[in-house]
């Protein structure tokens, strides 16, 4: 057996639970397509360990009434581990459809003596006029795969680009959960409250089922729906009842949620702890940094359709997890599982646990009073900025000890965070929106964020990832802000790599050395080295050759979760009238690469909107409420702030392959910090770092 | 020809004509969606400022949740559908070829903005290119490669003419 099967096989351990033969081969994944192309790998993957072409497959994505409950498709792990569980299933579906092949041939021959290629039965490379898909009918879909997966050895398999199989109908066609059609479909908007604890006091509800196009008026508690014909007139009715109501909130103000954060007092857990911190004396350098809440900022808001049918329903959303979803609905209806079935469908670009659920739920609520009769729900963008939930706020100070030899001697982290993962029917509640306000409320219980075993929540890449012998890491759970949070692509890790790459930088510049060399001489795990090594060298005469006013390059390296992919990048800046960032280069290393393109394509996707994040985006506020309605409101990166990008990858086929997705929000921050700061000579340490946060640093 | 006595507004939609009834304040984005099924348009805010409804309105670049369907009496309308042709256009090819996109929920306005303008302007260089995409946002971050397929695009019209 190829070492220990992965985590998906537990609960989805036979062949059947995977793999159906009918007309064709039919592989089924817990996983979802999240809009990078992680489907195409999968079916790469599972596609290859058989020995057929990608297209001689086909892939069905989660759904809660087929498919292996994976849970959620998140934390770049939808090819580590998904993949991983596929391969498994290919491998011992290929080992079974030769042992068939054994018995058909004669002389009957070794098993070793066989394989598939490219669909068809070779026996020492001869074809024997056997195919994959004629012998795969034979196969007893009852076996356990662990019984039976021989994977290929690394140097059989291809790293190689495929087309993305779902990309060309995204361009053209009509393929997302916003484009479902269904004869008899009504269209619902919600009307949500403006905060989680608020009650509806006003609203006529005879007016908004009075406007044009509305046939019916949902209410339960404080949520209010509005169905209509057309999606338009949904739309304007929902505008109409949002400006019209009128909610009431016991939550206070927040005038200055970071510096509440930055000053709380809540209690700091340790989470890690090696070496002593007995002495606090000596050469302590201190950088304390903090970004705003940021928005998901889809570019599509979250839609769902849903449809009643007795006492069953049957939800279609992008939510990033079916299983979940459909634990969470039946939390909130108080109502059994094996009455709900949810399957996926594609939404826009998925950075994390956004409005999908929720507007699922909206659904759900709207269409129970239309039953036999689809409803689909298309928040507005309003309610994508209002009601989703929200990346926290944080702020982490990172003090080092610089001890003899100009090495550090120290580390000691504090990260200050409002909880990150609050996911559906994760800690027992459903935690989707309108379940808090229904007339049968079913409250979210706090998020306890995610604990260090499975890669950290708030303090997720807070342990430095250099050799400094003492380090302590504590976090501190602000829960007393009321804003809705939870997981944002990179959770913790975008805030403490920022944080803890520019400390390093700063005491790099301190002592005037160069920041790729001071960070070598903390590094000895060879491919932590090998990455920054291959960074220095591509961008050495590019640093060499220039220098004007106002210009600066900058670092920022990590592994991500000190455990998955390693990512370093070098960005330069030049400020004028603005901060513009000229020049992106990165290097990955993520162990064996599936689609090098495809890699290639979410680390530059990470590095664009983590440039988005660390100069221009923050959430405004208006009391307890957000203040956003717009892409006004809330600016992102545009075509022409976009810099000239390369990502080189290290391939390593003989590792284990590991996530892109997420690897490079976090040094891409701190290497825009760091240059910004080459740049003027002062550190902007508080986010988003903009031409009016640099002045006033600079008069500081 | 348009005939006044007919209710709705007269319209060509990829080439085919076709005349819409109903309220005159509705969006071009609902018709085209709603009326038409042509559903690659999308609805990214409705507030003329994300440009995912981003059509061709007479050989300019367009927001189609911003304009009413009653000032539309006799427009051209192109949509990411009239990219399907055959062969498709060399937009689309050059997309396709670049994995140039995640979602690709921008990516049918994105079309529609970079084709108009190669029309107006063939030879426009990178640079121009990505102030003719300011008004297209993209959040999945793939604007690098979807200038790089604008320009491999123009060069090969500039090529084929
Ligand atoms: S949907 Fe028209 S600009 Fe956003
Ligand atoms: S590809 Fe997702 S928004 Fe552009």
């Amino acid at each position: 057996m190829p070492g220990n099967p992965p985590a998906p096989l537990n609960d989805a351990p036979l062949l059947g639970d995977w793999v159906a033969v009918d007309a064709g081969i039919t592989f089924y994944t817990g996983r979802v397509e999240l809009g990078q192309g992680n489907l195409t790998a999968l079916a790469q993957m599972a596609a290859d360990e058989l020995g057929v072409a990608p297209e001689a497959i086909a892939l069905v994505p989660a759904r809660t009434d087929r498919t292996p409950n994976e849970g959620y498709t998140v934390g770049s792990m939808s090819v580590s581990q998904g993949g991983q569980a596929l391969r498994w299933a290919a491998s011992a579906l290929r080992h079974l459809i030769l042992r068939a092949a054994a018995q058909a041939l004669s002389p009957r021959p070794e098993l070793a003596e066989l394989d598939i290629v490219e669909g068809a039965v070779l026996r020492d490379g001869a074809a024997t006029g056997l195919t994959a898909a004629g012998l795969a009918g034979r196969v007893d879909l009852s076996a356990q795969i662990a019984d039976h997966a021989r994977l290929r050895r690394p140097e059989e398999r291809r790293a190689r680009d495929l087309p993305r199989i779902d990309l060309k109908e995204r361009l053209t066609a009509a393929p997302f959960v916003h484009d479902m059609e269904r004869p008899g479909m009504l269209f619902g908007a919600p009307v949500h409250p403006p905060h989680m604890d608020a009650a509806l006091m006003s609203l006529d509800l005879d007016a908004l089922a009075r406007r044009s196009g509305v046939v019916e008026v949902v209410r339960d508690g404080s949520f209010v729906g509005v169905l209509a014909t057309s999606p338009l007139a949904a739309q304007r009715a929902g505008e109409w009842a949002r400006a019209q109501g009128d909610w009431a909130s016991d939550t206070a103000e927040v005038g200055d949620p970071v510096g509440a954060i930055a000053r709380s007092e809540a209690p700091a857990e340790t989470v890690f702890e090696t070496g002593s911190f007995n002495r606090n004396d000596g050469d302590w350098h201190e950088v304390e940094v903090s970004r705003p809440y940021l928005f998901h900022a889809s570019i599509g808001p979250a839609a769902a359709v849903a449809l009643w049918e007795g006492d069953a329903v049957t939800v279609w959303s992008q939510a990033q997890g079916v299983f979940p979803l459909r634990k969470a609905i039946a939390m909130a209806l108080r109502k059994p599982e094996d009455q709900i079935t949810v399957i996926h469908r594609p939404g826009a670009g998925c950075y994390g646990h956004n409005g999908a659920d929720d507007a699922a739920f909206d659904a759900v609520l709207m269409a129970r009073a239309v039953p036999g009769r689809p409803v689909k729900v298309v928040w507005s963008r309003a309610d994508e900025f209002r009601a989703a939930p929200m990346g926290p706020a944080m702020v982490t100070r990172v003090r080092a000890l610089l001890g003899p030899e100009r090495r550090i001697k120290a580390m000691d982290i504090v990260v200050n965070s409002p909880p990150h993962a609050h996911r559906p029917s994760a800690g027992g509640t459903p935690n989707l929106r309108a379940a808090a306000y229904l007339a049968d409320p079913v409250p979210p219980a706090p998020s306890k964020d995610i604990p260090a075993t499975r890669g950290g929540g708030a303090d997720r890449n807070a342990v430095p990832g250099y050799d400094v012998g003492n380090v302590r890491v504590r976090k501190r759970l602000v829960y007393d802000l009321p804003y809705r949070t939870s997981s944002l692509r990179s959770l913790g890790a975008f805030t403490n790599v920022l944080a803890i790459e520019s400390c390093i930088d700063e005491i790099a510049a301190r002592i005037g050395e160069d920041p790729f060399a001071f960070r070598l001489r903390h590094l000895e795990d060879p491919r932590a080295r090998a990455v920054l090594e291959r960074l220095e060298e591509e961008t050495r005469a590019a640093r060499a050759a220039d220098m004007p006013e106002a210009t600066g390059w900058g670092l920022g390296f990590a592994r991500y979760k000190g455990s998955s992919g390693y990512c370093g990048v070098l960005a330069r800046v030049e400020l004028d009238d603005q901060i513009r960032v000229t020049d992106a280069v990165a290097v990955a290393d993520i162990g064996e690469v599936v689609s090098p393109d495809g890699a290639r394509n979410q680390i530059e996707g990470g590095i664009v909107q983590s440039i988005s994040w660390t100069l221009k985006e923050a959430v405004q506020f208006d009391g307890a409420a957000v203040a956003d309605n717009s892409w006004l409101d809330y600016p992102i990166l545009r075509f022409s702030e976009v810099p000239r990008l390369r990502v080189d990858l290290i391939d390593r086929p003989e590792e284990a392959p590991l996530g892109a997705g997420e690897i490079s929000q976090g040094p891409t921050a701190a290497a825009l910090a760091n240059a910004v700061r080459q740049a003027v000579g002062v550190r902007v340490t508080r986010l988003p770092i903009t031409r009016d946060a640099v002045i006033a640093a600079l008069s500081a | 020809m348009a005939r006044t006595e007919e209710p709705g507004v007269a319209l060509t939609v990829n080439g085919r004509p076709v005349r819409i009834a109903g309220d005159p304040d509705r969006p071009l984005l609902d018709v085209l969606r709603e009326d038409l099924g042509l559903k690659a348009t999308r609805f990214g805010c409705g507030q003329g400022t994300c440009g995912a409804c981003t059509v061709v309105v007479d050989g300019e670049a367009g927001l189609s949740c911003d304009l009413p369907l009653g000032e539309l009496e006799g427009a051209r309308i192109e949509t990411a559908e009239g990219l399907l042709s055959d062969p498709p256009h060399p937009l689309l090819d050059a997309f396709l070829a670049r994995q140039a996109g995640q979602c690709g929920y921008c990516l049918p306005g994105i079309l529609m903005a970079a084709k108009a303008l190669l029309e107006t302007e063939p030879a426009a260089d990178r640079r121009r290119i990505a102030e003719a995409l300011d008004a297209n946002l993209c959040r999945c971050g793939a604007h690098h490669r979807i200038l790089d397929a604008v320009e491999q695009a123009a060069r090969e019209m500039a090529g084929a003419t």
